[in-house]
């Protein structure tokens, strides 16, 4: 049992209150007429399918039937964040990235500095 | 164009203050002799009267309540103010709250702009009618009161019978007095309201629908039988 924090209602409730509805923040094209087929087939039925951060449409269902967007992790299922529609997120691939950068240089950082320490000790 | 005037912005506001309301607003309770020679409700069938002095769980079909769906927006200047004149209770702002008083009203959060409310069944034309009185600008009611009924679960056992059928935590330091949610039940749907705690012993109401009736009250009934039953009708 897992629980998801509706920004809406703003508290945890349960998962099965809860229903995911596939990729986040697809725009419908402001002139269909004027797109390519290519364009409008892409956004008819292409959906991105990575493996880490993926930014999802979910509603409360069995709540406040809002619909929210939720940031989660397709390897782990952890839940990052969850944000309002019309909000953007907080949390995305490339800012983990970054982070996992500079934790990684921090960790070398402090290795070498292990080293130095090392070689006074008997 | 000789309806030109009807279309003059300021024409129509006056009409609206003569008026107050342009929401045609019907009585959706036939005659009182009518309706209790044919209204059946909807557990009517199931909830036939059971005596048991030493009965863990009471239910009671709360039947015939007048149900209201209001939907607006509480930033907007005004909109809290006229529900509580209205009504005789404040809008509740907060999520999951459930406002009521000793008349049989209340008023339940739902959503950020949805509001359940609950009124004798004899009042809700008159409750329908104050609302379109004080509100104004964009907001809907509408009456539910067909489609929904209430079951009172109480009892020492009340708790456990909730413990079987729903995720939703009903533990009293998660759900207390004055708290109400749409939750999961037995599969099915209903909104779940910690109504009151006198001595220790709780009273929930489960709102349920129409079309779940027949299946959520035989659920109920077979989950309470363990700690015996006492049905009022
Ligand atoms: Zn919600």
């Amino acid at each position: 049992m897992m629980h998801i924090f509706c920004p809406y209602c703003g508290e945890l409730r349960e998962e099965e209150e809860f229903h995911a509805k596939g990729q986040a923040h697809i725009e419908r094209p402001i002139e269909p007429e004027a797109c390519s087929d290519a364009e409008w087939g892409d956004y008819l039925f292409f959906r991105n399918n990575p493996r880490g951060i993926h930014h999802e449409l979910w509603i409360h269902a069995v709540g406040c039937r809002k619909y929210f967007n939720i940031t989660r992790h397709t390897v782990t299922y952890e839940i990052l964040e969850t944000y309002r529609m019309g909000e953007q997120p907080g949390i995305t691939a490339e800012t983990l990235a970054a982070e996992q950068l500079a934790q990684s240089a921090a960790a070398s950082a402090a290795s070498s500095t292990t080293q130095q320490t090392g070689d006074a000790r008997p | 164009m000789s309806d030109a005037t009807t279309l003059d912005p300021q024409a129509v506001t006056d009409a609206d203050a003569a008026t107050r309301s342009q929401t045609s607003v019907i009585d959706q309770r036939p005659a009182l002799d009518v309706h209790l020679q044919t209204a059946r409700s909807p557990l009517a069938h199931l909830f036939t009267a059971r005596a048991d002095a030493n009965a863990g769980v009471v239910l009671e079909e709360k039947a015939f309540l007048g149900h209201l769906m209001l939907r607006g927006d509480p930033a907007q200047s005004g909109f809290a103010e006229a529900v509580e004149v209205a009504l005789g209770l404040a809008l509740p702002l907060t999520s999951s709250t459930l406002n009521l008083n000793d008349a049989g009203v209340s008023i339940q959060w739902l959503a950020p702009d949805e509001w359940l409310i609950i009124v004798p069944g004899e009042e809700a034309f008159a409750f329908e009618q104050a609302l379109h009185e004080q509100l104004s600008g964009r907001y809907q009611v509408v009456n539910v009161s067909g489609g929904q009924t209430v079951v009172s679960l109480s009892g020492a056992q009340a708790r456990q019978v909730l413990m079987k059928s729903t995720p939703t935590d009903v533990h009293p330091r998660a759900f207390p007095v004055g708290r109400g949610v749409p939750a999961v039940f037995a599969k099915a749907t209903l909104i779940l309201r910690h109504v009151s705690a006198k001595e220790g012993e709780s009273e929930f109401e489960l709102v349920i629908r129409r079309s779940f009736a027949d299946y959520l009250g035989r659920w109920l009934l077979d989950a309470s039988e363990e700690f015996g039953v006492c049905i009022k009708a």
